[in-house]
């Protein structure tokens, strides 16, 4: 789960992380509100949106007085923004309004998960203000890493040896970097990074981005986090599929794409693919898809106007395929399908339940394997698009 | 032999009274593993019976005495999340040396304590998992909810982070007149106890494969970790597939360690270091049976690796 940016900034707060002073708006009259109280220009106007990139995009803004003001929070709330990372956009809702930095250095710090490892990292490089997968691929070697013993936490000398290296001020960083540490283990994070952490030209140490995941395997012990979550981020028919538990992403293609389990799923969007079409998402029914499962799948993928064709890919183990093939039928009827649904049913009973589509009369083509389902999907995605 | 299970497996079943723990025990127990107990606190003393009453088991308040009753050696984990972690240091800490963990959805924190936790107190413990389908060696065990008839008896060692796309593959080669020496799905998530590199080393020195397939996905290194070690101790032909070419960057595919983040894990990387490694890359996945039993059955091939 994504935090917001304000949403971070004021757990750093909280810790005693140093951020600008600011107060998030959802409205241009709080925004004004918010202007006064803070009582000085110039002030930054920040739309608040999952997505990185965000500067370039414009949505950042430095404002000099309260009609530029206006005018920035006017051109960003209800809008949605496109960056590079999100080019579907993001809708923004709220805006977070600081005062400005006087910015003399920008540094990039991060606390996260080393998978090799199986052990937190702190990360850090002065090359801030670039994106880290940036930085990673133009001088990995900028980026000083640190790696934290789990039961010993980041040990003070870690953070202190991190804040000579990067030419911070040695106690003022250090102690925010111990602070990221700590939010990071005590609120079961996967990401804390601040991005820039600036030197003001006043000599202070500041955190004025920042950015929090949350381990969604965590939330049951974290309540309150849980509701900070901002579904509107979500696209609706992701929204939609968590409702009913169904993992679903989207994707640009036209050919959805219904799986069960993960991996079985990716594989599926990668086989359209070699076949010559693109898939329009990622859909995990799980690894034991009822009937209910496949007519909520059913309901997302006819939400999605791009989808032409179905393709069905499922392996039945222990969940038997005649039974897998009834719920398909029966979801059908509950959900209007406006497309040809391509079905590879495959594993138990896999030759009863192809027989069962075939005489259901529905517009379901059976085939025998993943390959010939995916060229077949393909085919007809392409004859859909061809006659509109 | 074969590898982390088999004939002489003595399996104990962590949370065996839930619904999942029952129905899949029972599966075990009808493959023909070698299921001796059950635990769950509270509900020691009692007599477990299958939905059928063809299997009877004891119930234990504990691991250890579960563990000292029935000579367990072999724990399966099917407690719920918040509780998952605890299950797992509970075999370790009774002498279990394999514990295979099916849970999902456990959080990253714990994990990283446990893994952290059994590489310092248990060095000789084999975790499998979690979030994943489990271990089998077919005709000797079944540890795991993996459906036991599309495995046959073979000589093909398998090692994948997805449940769904290990039945893929092992029906396939199954199919092809091909069996598994022992198939093993490592799980999903960021934190796993084996990793692919500690499956194929295992696989390496087992006299019973000839061949291994490694079925990986976008996500973390755990792939390239494995493809340094193919590269540098393998002598077996070793096949794969990468799941997720087609994944977009920062969206999680499902599992939870699937996905790709700050520039890393996606699945063309993998592929190369695994080509590099001297690795045959299936790229059709519909493909992954017959391109092992063509390579297999080519003595031209074949001559590359002796």
């Amino acid at each position: 789960m994504k935090l917001h940016e304000h949403q971070a900034k004021e757990i750093f707060a909280k810790y005693g992380i140093p951020v600008p002073e600011g107060k998030t708006a959802f409205t241009l009259e709080q925004a004004k509100e918010i202007a006064e109280e803070l009582g000085e220009f110039p002030l930054v106007v920040k739309a608040q949106v999952h997505c990185g990139g965000r500067g370039k995009a414009g949505g950042v803004k430095i404002v000099k007085n309260m009609e530029e003001l206006e005018e920035a929070v006017s051109s960003l709330l209800g809008k949605t923004l496109k960056t590079f990372q999100c080019p579907d956009g993001k809708p923004v809702t709220r805006v977070l309004i600081e005062k400005a930095t006087n910015i003399d250095k920008e540094f990039y710090a991060a606390v996260t998960l080393d998978r090799s490892k199986s052990k937190p990292v702190l990360m850090a490089s002065a090359a801030g203000g670039m994106e880290i997968e940036e930085i990673v691929k133009e001088n990995p070697d900028a980026i000083i890493i640190e790696t934290i013993d789990p039961e010993l936490g980041l040990m003070p000398y870690q953070a202190r040896k991190m804040a000579f290296k990067l030419g911070l001020p040695v106690k003022e960083t250090a102690k925010i970097l111990l602070k990221m540490w700590e939010i990071y283990r005590d609120l079961d994070a996967s990401l804390v990074e601040i991005n820039p952490l600036v030197l003001t030209k006043e000599g202070k140490v500041v955190a004025l981005d920042a950015k929090m995941d949350i381990d969604d395997n965590s939330l049951f012990r974290h309540p309150a986090l849980a509701e900070l979550e901002d579904e509107e981020q979500l696209p609706l028919q992701e929204r939609e599929a968590k409702k009913y538990n169904l993992n679903y992403v989207k994707l640009n293609g036209n050919i959805g794409c219904m799986v069960n389990g993960a991996g079985l799923a990716m594989t599926t969007m990668d086989i359209v693919k070699l076949a010559g079409g693109e898939p329009a998402n990622f859909l995990d029914v799980g690894g034991g898809a009822n009937v209910e499962q496949i007519a909520n799948a059913f309901r997302i993928l006819m939400g999605d106007s791009d989808v032409k064709v179905v393709f069905i890919n499922i392996f039945g183990g222990i969940l038997r395929v005649d039974r897998l093939a009834r719920g398909i039928i029966e979801a059908s009827k509950r959900v209007e399908i406006r497309v040809p649904i391509v079905a590879r049913l495959e594993g138990t009973n896999a030759e009863e339940g192809r027989k069962l589509l075939l005489e259901s009369g529905l517009n379901i083509i059976p085939v025998k394997d993943m390959w010939e389902g995916a060229q077949k999907a393909v085919e007809l995605a392409k004859n859909a698009e061809g006659s509109c | 032999m074969a590898i982390i299970v088999d004939k002489n497996t003595k399996v104990v079943v962590q949370g065996l009274t839930g619904k999942e723990g029952s129905f899949h025990a029972k599966q075990c127990l009808q493959y023909g593993t070698q299921v001796v107990a059950g635990v769950t606190p509270g509900k020691g003393g009692q007599v477990w019976s299958d939905d059928e009453g063809k299997y009877n088991l004891p119930v234990f308040n504990t691991v250890e005495e579960a563990v000292r009753e029935t000579g367990a050696n072999t724990s399966l984990i099917f407690v719920p999340p918040p509780f998952a972690a605890d299950a797992i240091v509970e075999a370790a800490d009774a002498g279990v040396k394999t514990i295979i963990c099916i849970t999902e959805g456990i959080p990253v924190r714990d994990m990283m304590y446990v893994k952290d936790y059994l590489k310092k107190e248990h060095t000789d413990v084999i975790l499998v998992g979690p979030n994943c389908p489990g271990v089998i060696t077919p005709g000797q065990a079944k540890v795991g909810i993996m459906p036991g008839h599309i495995f046959k008896p073979g000589s093909i060692g398998i090692v994948s982070r997805s449940g769904t796309l290990t039945y893929e593959a092992a029906y396939q080669i199954t199919k092809e007149g091909l069996g598994q020496s022992t198939a093993v799905g490592i799980g999903g998530d960021p934190v796993p106890g084996l990793t692919h590199k500690d499956v194929i080393e295992m696989f390496q020195e087992d006299p019973e494969t000839d061949a291994i397939l490694l079925i990986g996905e976008i996500g973390g290194t755990m792939e390239e970790e494995a493809a340094k070690y193919i590269k540098e101790h393998v002598n077996k032909p070793v096949f794969a597939y990468i799941a997720g070419i087609t994944a977009p960057p920062g969206k999680r595919m499902g599992h939870a360690g699937a996905i790709i983040t700050g520039g890393k894990g996606d699945a063309k990387s993998k592929m190369e270091a695994l080509r590099e490694a001297g690795v045959i890359v299936i790229e059709n996945p519909a493909l992954i049976g017959k391109t092992i039993r063509e390579h297999l059955s080519n003595p031209e091939v074949m001559a590359e690796w002796d």
